[in-house]
């Protein structure tokens, strides 16, 4: 049989999106791997086959390695801080307190702005003249001193701060929904068999949670690969380049150093990550929910 | 009962302790733009500006110097302006019409192409920018607001067929089918019952495009010639530009200037935003 005009019209007209989507999304992806396999320095060239030595030039520099570093524990901190903070407002917030709401909004609110205004914000808070240290002067603590900025070995911990302070709201907003979403009769029945709240919490609540704890974890962890913004913005990947991370060695290779080649060798490696981390969960939860909804 | 009592006060004093370090920040910024150098050098972070100077803001929006451009923020916030608008208003209707057909026309490997178009929201768009800068220069709108309309468009794509797919998942099939028996078509379906229906999740998209595309910062410097920076590239310039003084009232009143369009946007329609965040965060 023929198919109908009304057939295919859906798909004709999902066409041009999916196209160029995909174009965008796996064409450019295998653009950049071939790229990588190139010996591009300050432009593109694609005469020159250089195998796999961009990444055998990638996995010997220190400064990727350091970049790696860096992420490993920006991702640590930034991932554990963001979503015990976030657990703990959350299961604070969800003991049926007043304002609830507001608290909320507020707790919320840095979500919405660019890391580039919050990481200018906190460049002036943590810089160690005017900032926190003369702060604390000022009320009395004079010894205290606070340089991390412009140390080279702490000035990570710095993107870690503002990261977190960034992000605690979100990962909130993720358990409060899953919190939301537990039967009230469940705790009420383990409080008359005695239970203690903290221990309902550890117990009951927790492994019921376990899926949002699960995405939570996924998207934070994602998105500490991906940060870019904010570590352009505190620290500028210094001081030297101390605070690198591979999205902003990537950046630096690629339209600064005039090392093509390098910077897409180093894109594919955080697509690799992402992927591992993203593919199956994606795949996941694609399988366990199926198409009715 | 004198338990219960204590622990309540623990807990109000445990969320205001968390509210008064989310909004310490914001005071910061707020209080160190409405001073001058001199209260900047003798008070700290905490201390209350003397009154309301603007002169910072005047300096930040229209005469602070990035190098020897010295036009403020100005000429970079009606760039993100030119940009946003039309790459927020294009990726929602597109997301739209992609996530009525996959929801309400499904069609063999129509869920495949959807799982595929997912990782999209997820990639690190590290891996389009080497390509892209190059696709630009062939099509011809490297280095200009169009380029990065048509990167924006392109990238949030993914994220919008998200948002409307799985909103439209929950439209009873029994709605389409009834309005097909009655003759009604692909298109006269959509603009008459599934676009009526669409208010919340195009609220959501529509807040979710502005704030990301607002906020970009990666394919702002990536694509950007010296007249198309967006705000994000231009504040951050400005304020890591090398100049022997550092105007920290100015920085700060160039970043509450910068957060301001997505910070209004939060406030006035906080829940549609919370919304995005979480449908982002669950797949379906």
């Amino acid at each position: 049989m023929k198919p109908t005009f009304e057939q295919t019209l859906p798909k004709l007209v999902i066409a041009p999106g999916f196209v160029l989507g995909f174009a965008f999304i796996y064409g450019l992806m295998i653009w950049n791997g071939v790229l990588s396999l190139t010996a591009s320095r300050m432009l593109p060239n694609y005469d020159e086959f250089a195998g796999l030595a961009q990444y055998a030039k990638l996995w010997e520099m220190d400064r990727w390695w350091l970049a790696l570093k860096n992420l490993g524990i920006f991702s640590v901190l930034y991932v554990g801080g963001a979503m015990l903070i976030g657990m703990a407002l959350a299961i604070v917030l969800d003991q049926k307190v007043r304002a609830e709401g507001w608290l909320r909004t507020l707790y919320l609110y840095p979500m919405a702005l660019s890391f580039i205004v919050t990481g200018t914000a906190w460049k002036w808070i943590l810089n160690p003249s005017l900032g926190l240290e003369k702060l604390m002067h000022d009320i009395g603590w004079s010894s205290f001193s606070f340089d991390w900025l412009v140390q080279s070995d702490t000035a990570i911990y710095c993107v870690v701060i503002a990261g977190i302070w960034q992000s605690a709201g979100f990962a909130m907003a993720l358990f409060l929904a899953g919190l939301r979403g537990i039967d009230d009769s469940i705790i009420k029945a383990a409080q008359i068999d005695g239970a203690s709240l903290p221990r309902i919490y550890w117990r009951i609540i927790l492994p019921i949670l376990r899926p949002v704890v699960f995405s939570t974890v996924m998207v934070l962890s994602h998105l500490s690969i991906k940060s870019f913004d904010l570590v352009m913005a505190l620290t500028g990947g210094g001081p030297g380049y101390a605070t690198d991370v591979p999205a902003t060695f990537m950046y630096v290779m690629s339209f600064t150093r005039g090392q093509i080649g390098l910077g897409a060798a180093s894109a594919t490696m955080m697509l690799a990550t992402v992927a591992a981390i993203v593919v199956p969960y994606l795949y996941s939860e694609l399988r366990s929910k199926p198409h009715d909804r | 009962m004198i338990a219960k009592n204590f622990s309540r006060v623990l807990i109000y004093g445990v969320l205001l302790l968390a509210a008064v370090l989310f909004l310490a920040p914001m005071y910061v910024m707020l209080a160190t733009s409405f001073k001058d150098a001199e209260e900047i050098r003798s008070g700290n972070l905490l201390s209350l500006p003397n009154g309301l100077n603007f002169e910072a803001w005047t300096l930040a929006w229209s005469s602070a110097c990035t190098g020897t451009d010295c036009r403020g923020l100005q000429p970079f916030f009606w760039n993100s302006v030119l940009i946003v608008f039309p790459a927020v208003l294009i990726s929602t209707l597109w997301g739209a019409v992609n996530g009525y057909v996959l929801s309400l026309w499904k069609f063999r490997g129509s869920d495949l192409l959807f799982g595929f178009m997912l990782f999209g929201v997820f990639m690190p768009f590290q891996v389009v920018l080497l390509p892209m800068s190059q696709v630009l220069g062939w099509l011809g709108i490297s280095s200009s607001v169009g380029g990065l309309i048509f990167v924006h468009c392109l990238a949030g794509l993914a994220g919008t067929t998200l948002f409307f797919r799985n909103y439209y998942a929950a439209v009873p099939k029994e709605l389409v089918n009834a309005a097909r028996i009655d003759g009604a078509g692909f298109w006269r379906i959509f603009v008459r019952i599934i676009v009526p229906l669409s208010t919340p999740i195009v609220m959501v998209t529509l807040i979710w495009q502005f704030t990301n595309i607002w906020n970009d910062f990666l394919f702002g410097v990536a694509f950007s010639g010296a007249d198309s920076k967006p705000i994000t590239v231009g504040l951050n310039n400005m304020v890591n530009t090398s100049s022997s003084v550092k105007n920290y009232n100015v920085d700060m009143a160039a970043a509450v200037i910068a957060g301001l369009p997505t910070m209004l946007i939060y406030v006035l329609a906080g829940q549609y935003f919370v919304k995005g965040l979480t449908a982002g965060a669950v797949k379906g």
